[in-house]
């Protein structure tokens, strides 16, 4: 007779967290991710780049590592104010407003370059991306857990009810489905009328519910015939908490998986969106947003606002997709 | 086969019709009273009445259910609000752009692909092909702006390779000069996601018991993958491509906006810049039939591509 153990067995979220541990490209996928996070709650909280919109800088200051331009260094220094008109009958309001502006607000010198750089407006283009990557990672993040958890809802119903339901929830599929997602975001966006944050998450979260539900869905047909669910059933459990309390623990890691890899897809799409100017309104920085104003910025050799929200998001979403393949390898050992 | 067909296309019925009623709704209740949005900020009772009479808004619900099914069916839906330019002919003149360089481009990304992917599972597991599937994550993550915008710049721009942007009148004209740079542009965009997908289908059959056996009767490797190994792989292929084809219809709308092309997703984006909702839900309502028919066609495809597959 062998020994008996009696401790208890990890758990399914343990031993995924000690084969994620055991890949070290995950874990520097994660800690960059990690980093993006920590930046957007600082910035979140005001705490990092909620100065962006000061003009620190001339326009288009350029990077420090390639040093001033010389022919903006007349635009550094602070105005001086400008000849008294005669014939301004307001001069005397005029001049008092400028005396108190000048108590609050003393003139300071414009900086000749910055570390990568300004905007049009002499914005700091490393506060700007920052600012940024805070609208296109929330409208990402909110909009995937909106979507996984309608496809969650709908799938759960849909697999563990079967028979009509489930029939009506996969025609309500197979229209989504086949119209191109792309497209119904584009006619969603176009009914809506509205620009606004909050009218981007509901375009995504609506229109991607889709994969999650059929992943789900299938789940749940797997389960709702196993043990642990006729033995919920048998001590009276209502569907619903058949459904929530003791089948969804056991399926949540596909949700999660579907979470990461849709954060991937809405933040590429926030992007095209607020770059079409159908996402977010104008006063709101996104990486979109950076990439429309740096298409005409690169025409006249000032390439660093689109090196920088260009870069800032292609690392995001490298190391988000690494992290999300270990993370679905290590959730489900299986598939390998 | 005749009873299949049959089959398959009253299946798309109820399909279709979910279609058509969510357009409708979208449209006609979450969208607001389009007559408020024609008759301009200074309307008077009388001028938005007489709008929403032309439109039939003012009918019962099921009415306007019936001009719009009508409108469907009879491929007229009307002029468009703000052109004046009949929805028809939008969509029928901007398909021809829209193809020229969507037909080359899906050619060459499947064959380039299918090449690339094939040849990777070759050296799987190797050096190179982990430095290629990186490549591919990093290219992935990069904004199809990006490549948009740089290549364009650099291209068209700064080295004057290619016109920046602009359409002709022949077809000849169109596909060697203008559509160049787009292919050249979409091909970079979809290349890593093609080779990654298409890499997993090649690997899913490299490992099947009738590659060991070509093996044992002494077959050359290249035969095994090229004659043996792609004849499997090329079923989830033909998935991919056809069930893609509709949504690249669509989704090419970046390239077509910034180069200029009088395409069917630049109308698309402009349309949707001005409200024109006949042109979005005429374009919305027959992209969702063609992907329809673009999926019974892919089964109708397996069974030529895989005689084992029956159609029943």
């Amino acid at each position: 007779m062998n020994h008996m153990h009696h401790d208890v067995s990890p758990g399914l979220w343990a031993l995924a967290w000690r084969r994620l541990r055991a890949d070290r490209i995950a874990m520097a996928a994660l800690a960059v991710v990690g980093l993006f996070l920590l930046m957007l709650v600082l910035s979140a909280g005001g705490l990092v780049a909620a100065d962006w919109e000061e003009e620190v800088a001339v326009n288009y200051a350029p990077p420090t590592f390639i040093g001033a331009n010389p022919a903006l260094a007349a635009l550094a220094q602070p105005q001086g104010p400008t000849p008294p008109n005669a014939f301004d009958p307001l001069a005397d309001e005029l001049d008092t407003l400028k005396r108190e502006v000048g108590r609050s607000h003393p003139p300071v010198a414009k900086a000749l370059t910055l570390p990568f750089g300004a905007d049009k407006w002499g914005h700091d283009i490393l506060k700007k991306t920052v600012k940024g990557g805070e609208t296109s990672i929330v409208v990402g993040l909110v909009a995937a857990f909106v979507a996984v958890a309608l496809g969650t809802l709908f799938g759960a119903v849909s697999g563990f009810y079967g028979g009509y339901v489930d029939d009506f929830f996969n025609w309500f599929y197979s229209i989504f489905t086949s119209i191109p997602s792309i497209l119904m975001i584009l006619t969603v966006a176009a009914v809506l009328q509205q620009k606004g944050v909050a009218t981007i998450v509901l375009i995504l979260g609506l229109t991607g519910w889709t994969g999650p539900y059929r992943l789900i869905r299938a789940e749940y047909i797997k389960h709702k015939a196993r043990e642990y669910v006729m033995a919920a059933d048998a001590i009276g459990a209502s569907s619903w908490r058949k459904m929530f309390s003791h089948i969804f623990p056991n399926v949540s890691h596909v949700a999660l998986v579907q979470v990461s890899i849709l954060v991937v897809g809405f933040i590429k799409a926030e992007v095209i969106l607020s770059f079409l100017g159908f996402g977010v309104p104008v006063g709101t920085v996104s990486w979109g947003s950076m990439l429309n104003e740096a298409q005409n910025e690169l025409i006249l050799g000032k390439w660093w606002q689109l090196a920088a929200a260009a870069g800032a998001m292609a690392l995001l979403v490298t190391a988000f997709s690494l992290f999300t393949d270990a993370l679905r390898d290590a959730l489900d050992p299986k598939l390998k | 086969m005749a009873a299949y067909l049959l089959r398959r296309l009253w299946q798309m019925l109820p399909t279709m019709a979910g279609v058509i009623v969510l357009v409708f709704v979208l449209f006609n209740w979450v969208g607001g009273d389009p007559a408020y949005l024609l008759a301009g900020k200074m309307a008077d009772e009388a001028a938005i009445a007489n709008i929403r009479a032309q439109l039939g808004i003012d009918q019962p619900v099921w009415v306007q259910l019936g001009i719009f099914l009508k409108q469907i069916l009879t491929f007229d839906f009307g002029n468009a609000w703000s052109t004046g330019e009949p929805v028809s002919h939008i969509i029928a003149s901007r398909l021809g752009p829209s193809l020229t360089v969507l037909v080359p481009l899906t050619l060459l990304e499947t064959f380039l692909g299918i090449a690339l992917a094939l040849a990777i599972a070759f050296v799987r597991g190797s050096l190179t092909d982990r430095a290629v599937m990186v490549a591919c994550t990093v290219g992935m993550s990069i904004s199809i702006l990006v490549y948009i915008i740089v290549f364009q710049y650099f291209f068209a721009y700064k080295l004057g390779l290619f016109p920046v942007q602009g359409w002709g009148n022949s077809l000849g004209e169109n596909l060697l000069h203008y559509a160049l740079l787009p292919i050249i542009i979409g091909l970079a965009v979809s290349i890593a996601p093609t080779l990654r997908l298409y890499r997993s289908f090649v690997l899913d059959e490299v490992g099947q018991d009738y590659v060991r056996t070509a093996r044992a009767k002494g077959l050359k490797e290249r035969r095994i993958v090229w004659v043996h190994v792609l004849r499997n792989a090329a079923i989830p292929i033909i998935t991919h491509v056809m069930a893609n084809l509709p949504a690249l219809l669509i989704g090419a709308f970046l390239l077509e906006r910034f180069f200029g092309i009088p395409g069917i997703g630049r109308e698309v984006i402009l349309a949707v810049e001005r409200s024109d909702f006949p042109v979005i839900k005429a374009i919305t309502v027959y992209v969702a039939a063609a992907t329809m028919v673009f999926n019974l066609l892919a089964d109708l495809l397996y069974q030529a591509v895989d005689p084992r597959v029956q159609l029943k």
